[in-house]
């Protein structure tokens, strides 16, 4: 048993006596204290972070920070949500983030297709051009906007914040998407065609089913990408009705005058929370659909 | 068929729409702000062309040298902290727990879909000195160590903000490193193996080669992020203490909505640009040599 490694369980999965569960244990020790100090690492500030929110000002100053709460304070969330008017932020990034992501898929998404599955001279360069806003950092595009949306008259609206979510939003989303549609056999737009359909019925009915995981995985990225938006929020955003959670976040400290802890994290807590919820929903539907896909051949 | 897929009109239809906002929203600005650049003056204000002083500002300017300074080592550091510490737990999941490894991935790649702002903010906390003793500086005090004020030093401050985006991306990159691994053949592994070939050995002669592609993406796409930090520098430090931890991004930011001054911001903005530009260029060069070496 002594010239087993770890390494070769590829080989020898199987055999097993009572020492070799013995030596199992023994070998795995290592990669399970790792994994377990890794899980710490990660969950350990989440967990600190949600204690603290529900401390009071005293308790979060003059007690140790591992302890838990002498008064658990539910009341903390109350204060972050209507006073901290995370309410209003909240609602804000959502008005800004849907529409901006609605355009992006479809938008992203048609134009794909056309750059992938239809022939054209100019496809290429067109997708290069694409791609090469992928590379330019969104610094270099705000000045420019700020002056058109001032003098277009939408600042003091969400309206800059969705159209430029939207347009730094399409390199990305026509790439990976153009990248998925190459996944569509040629065979079957062509049976599509001989069949009668037209081409934008092979677009809807043919080629966007096939591809309905894989837009579901980019709208996920891109929600995430709009939604921890700091710098175009930060930038278009002049007043505290019109604030994103980030942007409400950041300011949150300013609110009470000295730092009120409790509604502090509570608010952080909120905007994690809310974000793990979302990630495990989705996380999970996106799974389905992959083994969905993968049982129907 | 060519006539069906080559059909002009459902081309334009479909194609325009997303090329009108992308040509309105992005490229034409790109160009309109390197005209700024040799402006002075904002949207309120209304802009004065000054030829090319802003250049000989950005050339004198020491604090131009400070951020770039601070982007560069903060590109490089985080991008060779993320990638190595993805690789490493990559590496975990495929070769030591296997199967049983779905729900860790899960578990550590969440931190990069929370919101930058609440994660900046609650390192500050994790790490802060006063008015409370917090979890690091308690678990210094109780191995014997004085508390430090890590946000006092530029050394302390760089080195929180590179710990907090490895925490927060490592289990990315661990997954997008991952699906690279899984790629390798089993066979050619177990041949390896038969050959003598273990450990760190199989590591580097076998497994590091063979997955060099997907490293090689996973570093790129690192450093185009990297070289773009901005929420959480400006959430951790704002660049403090003094200019320490400014990297251009928020150097630019900072003088063109703060000061006023669109014209200076638009230069740097120009600048930060062509870094990310020749960067991306020399590493696609760089990859496309390397991998016709691979195949010969």
């Amino acid at each position: 048993m002594t010239t087993q490694r770890p390494a070769d369980d590829r080989l020898t999965t199987g055999t097993r006596s009572r020492s070799g569960t013995l030596n199992r244990f023994a070998r795995r020790l290592p990669a399970r204290v790792l994994t377990l100090v890794l899980l710490i690492v990660v969950v350990y500030p989440l967990a600190w972070l949600f204690i603290g929110s529900l401390k009071s000002q005293s308790d979060y100053l003059n007690n140790p920070s591992y302890s838990l709460p002498t008064h658990w304070m539910w009341g903390n969330y109350k204060t972050a949500w209507v006073t901290g008017d995370l309410g209003i932020y909240i609602r804000n990034s959502v008005t800004a983030v849907f529409p901006a992501l609605a355009l992006v898929i479809a938008l992203g998404s048609a134009a794909g297709f056309a750059l992938q599955v239809m022939k054209w001279r100019l496809s290429r360069p067109v997708m290069l051009l694409f791609l090469a806003g992928i590379m330019v950092p969104s610094q270099m595009i705000l000045l420019p906007l700020f002056t058109i949306y001032f003098q277009v008259g939408l600042t003091g609206s969400l309206w800059p914040l969705i159209i430029t979510y939207a347009a730094t939003g399409l390199p990305l989303t026509v790439f990976m998407l153009a990248t998925y549609f190459r996944a569509v056999p040629r065979e079957v737009v062509e049976a599509a065609a001989i069949d009668g359909a037209g081409i934008f019925r092979v677009f809807f009915s043919v080629a966007l089913p096939m591809v309905r995981n894989a837009i579901l995985t980019v709208a996920l990225v891109q929600f995430f990408f709009m939604w921890n938006d700091l710098l175009v929020a930060l930038t278009f955003t002049n007043s505290n009705n019109l604030r994103t959670v980030q942007v409400g976040l950041l300011n949150f400290t300013g609110e009470f005058g000295a730092i009120q802890y409790g509604p502090l994290f509570a608010a952080i807590c909120i905007t994690v929370f809310g974000t793990l919820v979302l990630f495990i929903a989705l996380n999970q539907q996106v799974m389905r659909g992959l083994t969905g896909g993968a049982v129907k051949g | 068929m060519t006539e069906f897929l080559g059909n002009r009109r459902a081309i334009a239809t479909l194609v325009g729409p997303a090329l009108l906002i992308y040509t309105a929203v992005m490229l034409v600005p790109v160009f309109w702000s390197a005209g700024y650049s040799f402006t002075s003056g904002n949207a309120i204000t209304g802009y004065h062309f000054t030829g090319l002083a802003n250049f000989r500002q950005l050339l004198a300017d020491p604090n131009i040298g400070t951020a770039l300074w601070f982007t560069l080592r903060y590109a490089v550091v985080l991008t060779i902290g993320q990638v190595a510490t993805g690789y490493l737990l990559a590496l975990l999941y495929v070769f030591v727990l296997k199967r049983a490894s779905a729900l860790i991935r899960t578990l550590i790649f969440f931190p990069i879909v929370l919101p930058t702002v609440a994660v900046a903010l609650m390192f500050q906390s994790l790490f802060s000195v006063a008015p409370v003793t917090v979890p690091v500086n308690s678990l210094l005090s109780a191995v014997g160590y004085h508390p430090v004020d890590w946000f006092g030093s530029a050394g302390n401050a760089f080195w929180i903000i590179i710990i907090m985006d490895i925490w927060r991306s490592m289990g990315f990159y661990a997954v997008l490193l991952y699906a690279g691994l899984v790629d390798i053949p089993e066979t050619t592994i177990e041949a390896a193996r038969i050959d003598g070939a273990t450990g760190l050995r199989l590591v580097r002669h076998i497994v590091a080669p063979l997955s060099f592609p997907v490293l090689l993406s996973a570093l790129i796409f690192s450093i185009n992020g990297t070289l773009k930090v901005f929420d959480s520098i400006l959430a951790l430090t704002n660049g403090g203490p003094g200019n320490a931890t400014t990297p251009l991004t928020l150097y630019m930011f900072n003088t063109s909505f703060s000061y006023g001054e669109y014209g200076y911001g638009a230069t740097i903005a120009l600048l930060l640009t062509v870094i990310c530009l020749v960067v991306t260029v020399a590493l696609y060069r760089w990859s496309r040599t390397d991998s016709q070496g691979a195949t010969q």
